[in-house]
């Protein structure tokens, strides 16, 4: 029996897409359980698959009936599968806490965003999945245009303008990428990422080859928000709809990342990467600066939206930096830092929709006494902040704990350096905020037991999705050493 | 040693961490809600105390949760040193608790379920760190410690615990992250291993320059214990509500921090190699210099909780001081400190507390012709600080006598100027305090006086039950003669 299970994970979201764009016109009521169920379905397939990888290592599947070199291959191995799990999660939590917000926020109109949103999930998906370099580039860019037209959607004023900032650097990204790829092509004649992997080893040194490299490289890099390739990140994150950014936020930085990993590990090959080239400390150093540059910038923002999104950037520079430590450690840190910092953003972006959805506004001023508001928001955002300052057993410990022995291992000094200043100053970010919303206004004098409490707790609906995920955060954090052993480890062994 | 593994630390762990969510639950009905504080405790107690026998037999229980990575896991190991400092937090908890209620509801303070939530959580952490089998979970708990008090000490929500609250995270969480992580990752870096061993963790990879900054990171990074320059936490601390002053910052937090730092010496470096690298006389002249340095700043504070504060900061250096000494007596008086310190301050913090909420007052200089009103308070107040002066009949006197037997067999009379000094100086600002509060005319009159009663007995109690045990514990301190010696595998 052939394995249908990679091409359920990827279909279901996209034919429920389709549906819910038809429902748009008819009945606009069926389209968020349409939503649902081609995302449990996808959900479902991807538990049932990961399962599958586990015991097996590698499920392979062939678009069309047709072999590879020529025919698209799907190939899960267990970094896709571990990707493909979170995407798919984080896409149905997110989904079940955007429907009070989707009805607020664009009650006329709820069909186009699902579609959108399935399509946007449907391209992630498919990028975790697909072993064809060209069919990677069509994905990516089904996922950029997707959240250009989400962002579009989001504050009738700047939100535009974000988008086209970041069309007009999204395509520049896509644009080396692709070349990268055209060059691939012209050396070895094929696009499957194994078969090209097997051709490259006798061209390594040729400089097409290694021009090749570096423009995948450069156009990732532009697609995850690199410092200092950075600059649309920002504005694109903070005016998209919440229920959109909700989603951009933790995992397309993130998928991307995965997409560098795999161009390092699978289709030039750690030889080449770091005994050819000798790029490796460069790409540290550059790492260092954005965990620091990201780090500072987002320090200077007094509203929260802003200031999550420099933090982005400076997680970043967690992950390219542990990648390109090149060895067994960092690259563990930088997969792991992956699944944990797509929980800990997702964590930190549900709380925002709640004081969007509350509070109409996520400036500093407007968070005044959301301890005694909304409790049980703040208690997430209070465990996602302390997994981002890397406090245990929350799991940004614990990926920090593998990077920094990867950076002493490779003796980047600067880089273990900066890691422990951020943790630093990701303090003084984060309890800024607490103690804005913890002691301000300020009471004149003794408070007793009589004050009256104003409650203004978020919805069920948005309360159950983030106490899973920052639960997640500490039952994450304590298996990480058997998320390593039994998934990173392996993976990176074969 | 015979190990015996039991899942019994890790339920002593998290019997008080469970509680949460039921005093959540029952947050209107404060009854019902302080009975299941009650409940926890004692829960707790039994635990620990249920380990007690094997322990004094030699044995120890360990119990692991999940492994991190190799080498570091989450894991538990209770031995003499830690069922000391378990038993000693886990029982005073049980008076606090009972003074907690009496204080919170004498002065209507807001927030009660939260104030008593965290205070479950910071015991928690407190017991998680006790019973660390490594570094590696003594740095997850000493963190959840860090993280958890801060509701506590910025309790009021004004303008002062915020200042307080700031300076208290930017010294606590600033030090354990900026030293003791680095310190902690390179020491596994360096021996692919955390666990704590009397034979210290390293086997000679390290030069004694690159001994001395590990150490220092070490010391200084465990700011919670109040070596100076980094104890200015501890005073501003003190706008916390007293029961959390109490308990927290005169044996949970202060002690976790000593704690930590004594488990480093022993088990991380290992008494054997800090004497052949010659490394004790660094950290006992850093001891020595809180010593000495706080006593005479806690003689200039009219705020008699900020008195306690610096007294406390001294007293901490003593427990440092002994284990540096690096001989048997040495260390055995500064581990027993741990206990009869903590017995001596919770008592005296009770006392500050019991006059606050009688007569309102906080300054020394008012407290004149108050003992008359509230004679057994202040009865209690001078044996608590008996104890911690080390006079006898209390406790108190063993750790002195233990730390003086230390540094004479160590030969470094120096350090016994110290603590000869800083006996002296303790009389000084404390003796006083009891002396005219029984005999000195009020200077606002006797008048100003009428109305003062003692406490309400939810106060007063507990205040006793202390006073009396840190009594008790002049005539019974073998066992936890025994515990340290069966811990540290002394003579």
């Amino acid at each position: 029996m052939t394995n249908v299970f990679p091409a359920v994970v990827v279909l279901a979201p996209f034919v429920a897409a389709l549906f819910c764009s038809g429902f748009s016109w008819l009945e606009k009521r069926l389209c968020f359980p349409t939503a649902l169920i081609g995302l449990s379905v996808s959900a479902y397939a991807a538990f049932r698959l990961f399962l599958q990888v586990i015991d097996t290592g590698v499920v392979q599947y062939r678009m069309g009936g047709w072999a590879p070199p020529f025919g698209i291959e799907y190939r899960i191995d267990l970094l896709s599968g571990l990707v493909i799990m979170l995407v798919v999660l984080i896409a149905l939590l997110n989904l079940a806490a955007s429907h009070r917000s989707v009805l607020q926020d664009m009650e006329d109109r709820p069909g186009t965003f699902y579609s959108i949103y399935l399509l946007f999930v449907t391209g992630l998906l498919g990028v975790a999945s697909t072993g064809d370099l060209f069919n990677l580039y069509v994905l990516l860019e089904i996922t950029s245009l997707t959240s250009y037209a989400q962002i579009a959607m989001g504050d009738p004023d700047r939100g535009p303008l974000a988008s086209l900032n970041y069309v007009f650097i999204g395509v520049i990204g896509a644009s080396f990428y692709l070349l990268g790829v055209g060059y691939l092509y012209i050396m070895t004649g094929s696009l499957n990422m194994v078969d090209v992997a097997g051709l490259i080893e006798p061209l390594y040194s040729s400089s097409a080859v290694l021009v090749a490299f570096v423009f995948c490289m450069i156009g990732v890099w532009i697609k995850m928000a690199l410092f200092p390739l950075h600059v649309w990140l920002p504005n694109a994150y903070t005016y998209a709809p919440v229920a959109a950014a909700r989603v951009i936020a933790p995992l397309m930085t993130k998928v991307m990342v995965y997409v560098m990993i795999r161009l390092m590990l699978t289709v030039f090959g750690l030889d080449y990467v770091f005994e050819r080239l000798d790029l490796s400390q460069a790409v540290v150093w550059l790492s260092t600066l954005a965990i620091l540059a990201g780090a500072i910038m987002a320090l200077a923002q007094h509203d929260l939206r802003k200031m999550l999104a420099y933090i982005i950037v400076s997680e970043i520079g967690y992950m390219v930096g542990g990648a390109w430590l090149g060895n067994e450690l960092g690259l563990s840190g930088a997969v792991l830092h992956i699944v944990n910092d797509a929980l800990m953003t997702f964590a930190l972006f549900l709380v925002l929709g709640n004081f969007m959805y509350r509070l109409k506004g996520a400036g500093f001023t407007d968070l005044q006494g959301a301890f005694a508001r909304m409790p049980w928001t703040m208690a997430g955002f209070v465990l996602a902040g302390l997994s981002i300052i890397g406090v245990p057993p929350t799991c940004g410990f614990f990926s920090k704990w593998y990077l920094i022995l990867g950076g002493l291992q490779a003796g980047a000094y600067p880089f273990v350096a900066a890691l422990i200043l951020s943790s630093l100053i990701c303090a003084v970010l984060f309890f800024r905020v607490f103690e804005i919303g913890f002691f301000e206004p300020e009471a004149d004098g003794h408070r007793d037991m009589s004050r009256a409490v104003n409650l203004q707790e978020a919805p069920v609906s948005m309360l159950i999705p983030l106490g899973l995920t920052s639960l997640s955060l500490v039952v994450v954090g304590v298996y990480s050493g058997f998320i390593v052993e039994t998934i990173i480890l392996p993976f990176l062994r074969m | 040693m015979d190990q015996l593994i039991s899942i019994r630390p890790l339920l002593a762990v998290l019997v008080s961490l469970c509680v949460i969510p039921v005093l959540i639950s029952a947050s209107n009905r404060p009854n019902v809600r302080e009975t299941w504080t009650f409940l926890a405790g004692a829960v707790k107690f039994v635990l620990v105390i249920s380990m007690l026998p094997a322990v004094l037999q030699g044995q120890e229980i360990v119990y692991t949760l999940v492994e991190i990575a190799p080498g570091a896991a989450l894991s538990f190991r209770v031995d003499g040193l830690g069922m000391l400092f378990a038993l000693v937090a886990s029982f005073l908890w049980l008076p606090t608790s009972l003074y907690s209620i009496g204080y919170m509801r004498g002065l209507k303070e807001h927030g009660q379920t939260r104030y008593f939530s965290f205070f479950a959580l910071a015991l928690s952490a407190t017991i998680g760190v006790a019973f660390s089998a490594n570094l590696l979970t003594l740095y997850l708990f000493y963190e959840v410690l860090s993280l958890a008090t801060y509701p506590l000490v910025t309790h009021h929500q004004d303008r002062e615990a915020r200042i307080s609250g700031r300076k208290y995270l930017i010294f606590i969480l600033g030090t354990s992250i900026g030293l003791v992580l680095p310190a902690m990752l390179f020491c596994y870096h360096l021996t692919g291993t955390l666990e704590f061993s009397t034979l210290g963790i390293f086997e000679g990879q390290l030069s004694k320059p690159a001994l001395i900054v590990l150490l220092l990171m070490f010391v200084f990074g465990f700011a919670k214990a109040g070596i100076m320059p980094f104890h200015s936490w501890l005073p501003a601390a003190m706008v916390a509500p007293t029961p959390v002053s109490a308990l927290l910052h005169a044996v949970a937090v202060v002690k976790v921090g000593v704690f930590s730092i004594v488990r480093v010496l022993t088990g991380v470096f290992g008494l054997d190699l800090l004497a052949a690298n010659d490394l004790g006389p660094i950290i006992a002249g850093l001891a020595s210099v809180t010593i000495v340095v706080g006593s005479l700043i806690a003689l200039s504070q009219d705020e008699l909780k900020r008195r306690l504060a610096f007294s406390t900061i001294s007293q901490l250096s003593y427990i440092v001081l002994g284990v540096a000494l690096l001989t048997p007596e040495g260390v055995l008086g500064g581990v027993i400190h741990i206990a009869m310190h903590a017995f001596g301050k919770i008592t005296l913090f009770f006392c500050a507390g019991a006059i606050f909420v009688a007569s309102g007052r906080k300054y020394v200089s008012q407290m004149d012709g108050l003992g008359k009103r509230m004679p057994l308070t202040f009865a209690a107040f001078f044996v608590g600080a008996l104890g911690v002066i080390g006079l006898p009949p209390s406790g108190g006197f063993f750790s002195k006598w233990f730390l003086v037997l230390g540094s004479i067999d160590s030969g470094q009379i120096f350090f016994l100027f110290v603590l000869l000094l800083s006996s002296f100086l303790n009389g000084f600002y404390f003796l006083p305090i009891v002396y005219r509060a029984f005999f000195a005319e009020s200077r606002q009159g006797e008048q100003a006086l009428s109305g003062i009663r003692e406490a309400p007995l939810c106060c007063l109690v507990p205040l006793l039950i202390t006073a009396a045990l840190s009594v008790a514990l002049f005539f019974y301190p073998d066992m936890f003669v025994n515990l340290i010696r069966t811990g540290l595998q002394i003579p």
